[in-house]
């Protein structure tokens, strides 16, 4: 049954140092707020898990929180590459950290079979592909129908699954509209959920076919007007395209991305979310 | 129409547009393929359904977006389906005609590498890794590959197996059971390739005006083959480059947005 609470109460309830943790949102509806209530309270030893880890992981994986990343598309996408991971990567700074590295369609396979209660996925794929060589958790299985020899990983079960969702209704029911990703199948895939919204609305107005994820299924709900921020949410603010491309600087530099990070995340609160999305609005 | 000015990436985009018809069904990659395809939906393909992974369908944008999944890409898609059912429905499926990539490091067999430069445990570079491409390669149709020609990109082994291309040549793709084309046509900022139909080693089969095949292989670092009948790929016409350009001027403004000062601002 889903709880309103606050957004810092949520995070210290729900996630806890050592989980593994996946914040979903396929470029769209990126939870940016509950990952900077992460660092603020210091949560670390995590196993994040992310299709794309994008400026969120960056962040996480700079300030030192992350032990393993479970991940498909490391880039900052139509920039470059992500700096603080690649540090990490490559000088261990500021620790070394495990990959567990996969394609896209293997990490959404293994969502779902995670969310469909199987324990492993099973797909067409990876042939030919280096990444088998280097990842043991990519195993092959033959059809016991066909005989055909097809790849498998295990199913993604994470402690907890961290989403933003467009609006929830009173009760806790979630929308999801727009791109809409994996976030249905990670948070069925998890033990426990935060889903941040834009805002609760007496009706949810949802079509019959909707992405809804009912009030049963979620943990916990709070409210963040902007909480996506770069990232987007459809109807409400566009995606900063021009915050992805400036933090390709920030990032390049140790000095100044601990600076941006202390001044913007680790001092700053919650409610500076609505602030930056001022002017990116959409018409509804 | 030989005697307008134009840039080699200009080149390179219009001529991999060209490669495109109405009735393709092509998954994009981001970067160059996005502009070629768009380039072709906006010339003589008004009708092609361009797939991004993001999971829009038939996807129609004005300007060209920064990421797989700017929401321009949503507001004008056909439809919207989610990041599992675009894997396993419509790419797995085989329902996608021809999947467009670009790469970091290729090699003659048109091999692609977007993981690591260097060793994968301890890489020299750490790049993106493959996102989609591994099976974007196995499962389309066929592959098109665009991107730049350069000592560092086009070279004798590459470093990494992101995205199989024809392995060793020959019938190494029957041989580990992929049934596609796999790559069948690369566009670079200086010509046309097309793998050799028996040992598929990419050959050079059309040169872009002015490229000679010493430009060629000052940028690729294994010995060029060169078709016999070396064609010159026609140059962009006026139409074409006003396209091109026009997008890109409006991809431009998109992309600056808001311009209000505001806090948490990164520049």
């Amino acid at each position: 049954m889903a709880k309103f609470l606050e957004l810092k109460d949520a995070v210290s309830s729900i996630i806890s140092s050592g989980d593994s943790v996946a914040f979903e949102g396929f470029t769209h509806l990126i939870p940016h707020a509950v990952a900077h209530e992460v660092i603020r309270q210091g949560i670390d030893e995590l196993t994040v898990i992310r299709m794309t880890p994008d400026l969120i992981y960056d962040q996480l994986v700079g300030m030192g929180l992350v032990k393993k990343m479970i991940f498909s598309y490391a880039g900052n996408p139509g920039v470059g590459l992500l700096r603080r991971v690649r540090d990490a990567v490559e000088n261990s700074w500021p620790r070394s950290i495990e990959l567990e590295e996969h394609s896209h369609a293997a990490m959404a396979n293994a969502y779902e079979a995670g969310a469909a209660g199987l324990p492993l996925a099973v797909m067409r794929g990876y042939m030919g592909a280096g990444l088998k060589d280097v990842n043991p958790n990519i195993k092959s299985i033959t059809c016991p129908f066909s005989g055909e020899e097809l790849a498998a990983v295990p199913a993604l079960r994470p402690d907890v699954a961290v989403i933003h969702a467009l609006k929830a209704d009173r009760k806790g029911n979630v929308l999801i509209e727009g791109i809409v990703g994996v976030q249905k199948e990670a948070v069925l895939a998890a033990k426990r959920s935060i889903v941040t919204v834009e805002e609760i609305v007496d009706d949810l107005e949802a079509h019959p076919n909707a992405c809804v994820l009912p009030h049963w299924t979620v943990t916990a709900i709070c409210v963040v007007k902007g909480g996506a921020h770069p990232s987007y949410a459809q109807g409400y603010y566009g995606r900063d395209n021009n915050y992805y491309i400036a933090w390709d600087k920030v990032a390049a530099d140790r000095d100044r991305f601990q600076s941006w990070m202390q001044e913007n995340v680790v001092a700053a609160s919650t409610n500076v979310f609505s602030e930056r999305v001022e002017g990116l609005e959409v018409n509804q | 129409m030989s005697t307008l000015d134009f840039t080699p990436d200009e080149m390179m985009t219009i001529a991999a547009s060209r490669a495109l018809g109405n009735d393709d069904v092509c998954f994009v990659g981001i970067g160059a393929p996005s502009a070629a395809c768009n380039v072709a939906r906006l010339t003589h393909a008004p009708d092609i359904t361009l797939i991004y992974e993001s999971g829009t369908i038939g996807t129609a944008p004005e300007a060209l977006p920064l990421s797989i999944g700017d929401g321009e890409l949503c507001d004008t898609a056909l439809t919207t389906v989610s990041v599992p059912e675009m894997f396993r429905y419509w790419l797995q499926g085989g329902r996608i005609s021809i999947g467009f990539l670009g790469a970091a490091q290729l090699d003659r067999f048109a091999n692609i590498n977007t993981t690591v430069i260097g060793d994968y445990d301890a890489p020299k570079t750490r790049l993106p890794g493959g996102g989609g491409a591994p099976e974007i390669a196995s499962s389309s149709q066929e592959v098109y590959i665009t991107m730049k020609q350069s000592k560092r990109g086009f070279v004798d082994k590459i470093d990494f197996f992101t995205s199989f291309g024809h392995g060793e040549g020959g019938d190494h793709r029957q041989r580990i059971g992929i049934k596609t084309k796999g790559p069948t046509l690369l566009i670079t900022d200086l010509a046309i390739w097309k793998p050799d139909p028996e040992t598929k080693e990419l050959t050079v089969v059309s040169l872009h005006p002015g490229v000679t095949k010493d430009d060629i292989q000052a940028t690729v670092g294994w010995t060029v083959k060169f078709a016999d009948k070396l064609e010159e790929t026609p140059a962009p016409t006026a139409d074409e480059l006003k396209v091109l350009r026009d997008l890109k001027e409006r991809t431009r403004i998109a992309h600056e947005g808001r311009k209000v000062e505001r806090k948490g601002e990164v520049a």
